[in-house]
């Protein structure tokens, strides 16, 4: 197969990963963030895998794996079976609008690839686009944590994070599998905590609002 | 110039108007079955035209003439935009005179025109179509020009034709930015053909409607003059998508008879398919609030510009 | 051909002296504008004359400092120029001549009136820092004259004062451009200015005082506060010629100093006001967008094509800068064919809404309504330069746009990422003020000449005098020969633009006469002839086909409006309420836009009330802290005046000596 396909093939799917992560902006209704969240990692999983065959590294094909059963299925279904098991409202909170988010994001992604190109002179191909693309996604994540008040969506745009992470991991050519590993537990360990959180907040304030939190800092109590 | 060019050009016009009400029919009996109705046959469409042709004017009484020249507008200019977006060959004659841009604006006028007579008669309704079309105007022009920039960035080009062959001769490849673009310009379609979820083509409620509040008070064959431009433009927006994105088989300048058969076969599987998929997204989808919109033709715009942001990214290496 | 310029323009002072001495007149006013535009007739004429012959003639008078003398050059470049201010005062000169009669105060407006066309023509014509401000200045002050004509109202009032202000400090800026200029060239007069050799941080400085002073002029946002408050105040036809025609003087300033004078400054100038032209198109007319008063609308809808005007020169400097003179060719002459364009149109428009006041005595397009039934050749003009504005082909303001656009396509061609980024952004913002611009003239047109009257004024409204009715056909005609034709333009705005870039546009514009193919022929082309004429075509066939079917019986009804039946005009769309889902979507954020709705309960009697509140951040934080300061130091400044006379000699005599340790200290300190 010839390089080029090989690389606007590799473009393409770190693209639909980008833009799975500017629908999670868009979204209002929890259940859609969840869905769209499974779907970018399902175009996570399909990078890794894509990268597995072209870098012919066996190993990447485990991450694949491990994005699509963890991230694509159990991660989503666990969320979404939180979100019915503790009734929570089922709109998202924005702390700003859902058109001025997505202005940041498109600005993040421009400040991503304009700091990414000049700064990789030199690596190949296949790595810079890569890395502006991930970078981009790391940094919408982070624009959703910062824009949505609900716990479940900061818990998604932390995973979302992640998966930016995991997508500038794969695009580098002899990358051990510890660190993928060590990301997908470093997830797992997340949910986990959140999970927790959610119901200590929920049995002390019956809400999952962020901000009742702030109220219950050591310093006030 | 040749006469053949003119000639392709008379039949493209045509085609542009005479298939337009079949896509139509064909969009409403394919959503008609999927929703377990039998609905009418893809004819129908036809038959409405020329019963709404037959029938006698009622104006109201303070309409004034702006009411009764704009159809006559609004169809005109979106019957050229169509005839000039290349469907089964690029040998057309009119080609040189406009670009996407000047496309663009050719919707915009006959935009213009239907809003201005929506606030003709002076009644609420009227005016809140015109107003909820100029929103949704505001944010799909500029969505759309982006896309046309990204494609002249790609391609080194406006006109639709050099577009065609540029895609023809393998110079894009799989690009992002063409996926990007495309992806903006399916929102943008739907949104400036009224479907679903933007405006329901089929209601007359007034918390949904936003093309047919403006078209409200005509009737005969001003109406059938408007409903004639709905569905040709459909069809525009279902050529342009078609001719940039999947070209194969149109024919270009230099082949033969063999070359426009096969362009005008491939043409009506593409606009089948296209419009077939449509009514699948317009059946699996809901309609939206008006203040969605927003949001969605905003959404439309920012991707048009990532678009030609993740160009340099590509273009860079 | 400078001299015989100069002589047509010696004639408007004494226009004012007539004036003055014959104010009791009441002839007098249509008069002095009968004389004013034969006066413009023959300076656009000669303006015509230096375009078509290029070159430059120069004179040079003995009079004003006298080491400098008075010089003044018309070349290819102020030709033009010359023909935008005198087509545009020829027309609002022509229609003034009977609306004068509709005006409160007609004597006061006639005596400023032939001295503000001079002040815009010396402008022009000026070749030395000197003449050239003695002749804004006088074009700045007989225009504030006229600001103030109805002084009696407290609104008019405080926009002069505004006015004033802005004008004072646009000068100042200019001024201090000018002196860097002459300091580096050795002489006020522009021939050493343009010689000037300029290090990089002269040039920049420059560059930001022009855009100071000539953006304060020509509505720059920020700067923009005072147009929408001053154009309105002034007689309908003087705000054509100061929206559609000072605001060209303005920007003729600045391309003189950008492209003209010393090196070229540094492309990063150019991304800078593409940019400002860009956030200048979409401020403006989003303010256009939500106002009522039809002629600040139309006033801040200037503030719009300034933007878009400033776009064109921004991506032509950054061309010039990078050495891609054909592409800055382009660029310059599409704003040079939009500030051609935008006089035209806002002239039109300008003048129009001066028959809605004549004939109503009413401003507030909430009141209006109705009026094509009553003033239908009044409204079919508007309506041409309400599509021409919302740039709809095929005509002019489209082509402009279209060429603006072209060439911002070009600008990643720029290997530089502020140019690659920025140009996409710059058009999307161009399209959206596009966009914008014709929601806000269907609104405008929609209020004023649709629907049901909404006053008793608008009810008995009727159509105005002929000769206005005829300046509005022929501005409205001139709009869609612009846009047909654009190829014959064009060339000839590629020999201007030659003036001041050293390049012609590439052969293809001027290629064959229908078809303009900026760039090169696969590039993208558009013939407005081709397509005025197919869809002629298209649409005469249709009426022929539809002749053929069945009846051509019309019946006239009630509205049908789903069978709700409407009594009063007042349940009609206010232009509040077609401007609602817009202001949502834009202002909430830009304007804190707040609507309050007070709901009377189920046995109130009172009604409901909606209020909406619009705060411009513009004034609230730059002019109203500004202007405060202003009369602070004002006041201040006023117990000077209860001096004693020796405290007056004392502060002379300290002023005096204070320069002479500063000429005496130049001496010691070279």
């Amino acid at each position: 197969m010839n390089i080029a396909l090989q690389y606007d093939t590799a473009h393409l799917i770190g693209a639909m990963v980008l833009l799975f992560g500017f629908q999670l902006l868009y979204q209002r209704r929890i259940k859609a963030v969840l869905s769209t969240f499974a779907l970018q990692a399902g175009a996570l999983s399909m990078a890794a895998a894509w990268q597995a065959y072209i870098q012919n590294a066996p190993h990447l094909y485990v991450t694949a794996a491990i994005a699509l059963v963890f991230k694509a299925f159990f991660v989503p279904f666990a969320l979404n079976w939180l979100v019915k098991r503790l009734g929570i409202h089922r709109s998202v909170e924005t702390a700003l609008g859902v058109g001025p988010t997505m202005l940041i994001g498109v600005v993040l992604v421009a400040l991503s690839i304009m700091l990414v190109l000049p700064v990789t002179q030199g690596a190949s191909a296949l790595t810079r686009e890569n890395l502006a693309l991930a970078m981009s996604v790391v940094l919408l994540g982070l624009l959703m944590m910062i824009t949505r008040h609900n716990a479940v969506t900061q818990v998604v745009g932390f995973m979302a994070l992640e998966n930016g992470l995991i997508l500038a991991a794969v695009g580098v050519k002899g990358m051990p599998l510890v660190v993928e590993m060590s990301v997908a537990f470093s997830v797992l360990v997340a949910m986990i905590l959140f999970g927790i959180f959610f119901f200590r907040i929920r049995e002390r304030f019956d809400s999952l609002e962020l901000h009742y939190l702030e109220t219950v800092r050591g310093d006030r109590l | 110039m040749t006469v053949f060019s003119i000639l392709w050009q008379v039949l493209q016009t045509m085609i542009c108007l005479l298939a337009a009400p079949l896509v139509t029919g064909f969009v409403r009996s394919i959503k008609a079955r999927l929703v377990g109705r039998q609905g009418p046959s893809p004819l129908q469409p036809y038959r409405d035209l020329i019963r709404l042709l037959h029938k006698d004017l009622v104006l109201a009484e303070n309409a004034s003439w702006l009411f009764r020249i704009a159809p006559y507008v609004i169809f005109g200019f979106t019957w050229m935009a169509a005839a000039l977006v290349p469907s089964f060959t690029t040998n057309l004659v009119l080609i040189p005179a406009a670009d996407l841009i000047t496309l663009v604006a050719f919707l915009g006028v006959a935009r213009f025109m239907i809003s201005l007579a929506g606030l003709d008669i002076g009644t609420s309704f009227g005016g809140l179509g015109a107003s909820r079309e100029m929103l949704i105007a505001s944010l799909a022009e500029p969505a759309m020009l982006m896309s046309v920039f990204t494609l002249a960035l790609l391609t080194g080009t406006t006109a639709p034709a050099r577009i065609i062959d540029y895609v023809l001769a393998g110079g894009v490849g799989l690009q992002v930015s063409m996926g990007l673009t495309l992806v903006s310009l399916l929102l943008v379609a739907i949104a400036e053909n009224g479907r679903i979820p933007i405006d329901n083509p089929a209601t007359h409620l007034e918390l949904t409607m936003v093309h047919e509040a403006m078209v409200l008070e005509y009737t005969g064959r001003h109406l059938a003059l408007i409903e004639a431009a709905a569905m040709v433009r459909l069809m525009l927006y279902i050529s342009l998508i078609s001719c940039i994105f999947i070209p194969w088989g149109i024919s270009q300048s230099g082949k033969g008879f063999e070359g426009i058969l096969i362009g005008l076969v491939s043409y009506g599987a593409k606009v089948g398919t296209l419009a077939a998929f449509l009514a699948v997204f317009e059946t699996v989808i809901a309609k939206m609030r008006v203040f969605r919109y927003a949001d969605f033709l905003g959404g439309a715009l920012l991707l048009s510009l990532l678009a030609t942001l993740v160009l340099y990214v590509s273009e860079a290496v | 051909m400078t001299a015989q310029a100069l002589l047509a323009v010696a004639v408007l002072p004494f226009l004012t002296m007539l004036a003055m001495v014959l104010h009791r007149r009441e002839n007098t006013p249509s008069l002095v504008h009968a004389a004013c535009f034969a006066v413009s007739c023959i300076l656009g004429v000669i303006g015509a004359m230096a375009v078509l012959k290029g070159g430059a003639d120069h004179v040079q008078l003995p009079v004003g400092l006298p080491w400098l003398k008075a010089h003044f050059r018309i070349d290819g470049f102020s030709g033009f120029f010359l023909v935008i201010i005198n087509l545009g005062a020829a027309a609002a000169s022509l229609f003034g001549i009977t609306y004068v009669r509709h005006l409160k105060h007609p004597a006061r407006v006639a005596v400023a009136y032939p001295m503000f066309l001079a002040g815009m023509n010396m402008a022009l014509m000026s070749d030395d820092a000197f003449s050239f401000l003695v002749s804004w200045e006088f074009m700045s002050a007989s225009s504030w004259l006229m600001v103030l004509a109805d002084h009696e109202e407290e609104e008019n009032r405080k926009a002069a004062f505004t006015y004033l202000i802005m004008a004072l400090f646009g000068t100042f800026c200019l001024l201090g451009a000018f002196g860097i200029l002459a300091q580096a060239g050795g002489g006020y007069d522009f021939t050493s200015m343009r010689a000037a050799k300029l290090d990089g941080l002269q040039s920049s400085l420059v560059v930001l005082l022009g855009l100071l002073g000539a953006g304060s002029k020509a509505g720059l946002v920020p700067l923009h506060a005072w147009l929408p408050l001053a154009h309105p105040a002034a007689p309908s036809h003087v705000s054509a010629l100061m929206s559609g025609v000072m605001t060209k003087v303005a920007l003729y300033a600045l391309a003189r100093l950008l492209f003209d004078f010393g090196p070229t400054p540094a492309w990063w100038w150019g991304a800078i006001i593409m940019v400002l032209g860009g956030v200048t198109a979409v401020v403006g007319i989003l303010y256009a967008l939500m106002q009522t008063d039809l002629k600040r609308l139309l006033a801040y809808s200037t503030v719009e094509n300034v933007g878009v005007v400033l776009i064109g020169l921004g991506v032509a400097l950054a061309f010039k800068g990078e050495g891609k003179t054909s592409y800055a060719a382009l660029a310059l002459a599409a704003s040079l064919y939009h500030m051609l364009n935008h006089s035209v149109m806002k002239s039109l428009l300008f003048l129009g809404a001066g028959a809605v006041l004549a004939s109503t005595g009413e401003r507030n397009i909430e009141k209006l309504g109705g009026l094509i039934h009553r003033m239908p050749v009044t409204a079919a003009a508007f309506l041409v330069g309400a599509a021409a504005i919302s740039a709809l082909p095929p005509l002019n303001g489209f082509v402009s746009e279209w060429l603006i656009l072209q060439s911002l396509f070009l600008g990643p061609k720029i290997p530089n990422w502020a140019m690659k980024f920025g140009s996409p952004v710059v058009a999307a913002l161009l399209a959206l003020s596009a966009a914008l611009a014709a929601a806000t003239f269907v609104r405008a047109f929609g209020m004023v000449f649709l629907g049901r009257a909404r006053s008793v004024a608008a009810e008995t409204a009727h159509e105005v005098s002929l000769s206005m009715r005829a300046v509005l056909v022929f501005l409205a005609g001139l709009c869609a020969l612009l846009g047909i034709v654009p190829v014959t333009v064009t060339s000839q705005l590629s020999e201007v633009a030659q003036n001041l870039i050293k390049a012609q546009l590439s052969e293809t514009i001027v290629q064959g006469w229908p078809w303009l193919a900026p760039i090169s022929e696969t590039r993208g082309s558009y013939s407005g002839t081709v397509l005025v004429a197919s869809v002629v075509i298209l649409i005469l066939g249709t009426v022929a086909v539809i002749k053929g079917f069945g009846t051509r019986n019309i019946r006239r009804g009630p509205a049908w409006d789903c069978g709700h039946k409407e009594a009063s005009p007042s349940f009609q769309y206010s232009a509040s309420s077609f401007a609602q889902p817009l202001r949502r979507v834009y202002g909430a954020t830009l304007f804190s836009a707040k609507e309050e709705v007070d709901m009377p309960m189920p046995n109130e009697t009172r009604p409901a009330l909606l209020t909406l509140r619009l705060i411009d951040p513009v004034w609230q934080g730059i002019y109203q802290p500004l202007a405060n300061g202003v009369v602070n130091l004002a006041n201040r400044l006023n117990r000077l005046q209860t001096m004693t006379v020796r405290r007056h000699l004392l502060m002379m005599f300290l002023t005096l000596l204070l320069m002479l340790i500063v000429a005496a200290l130049r001496r010691v300190v070279p």
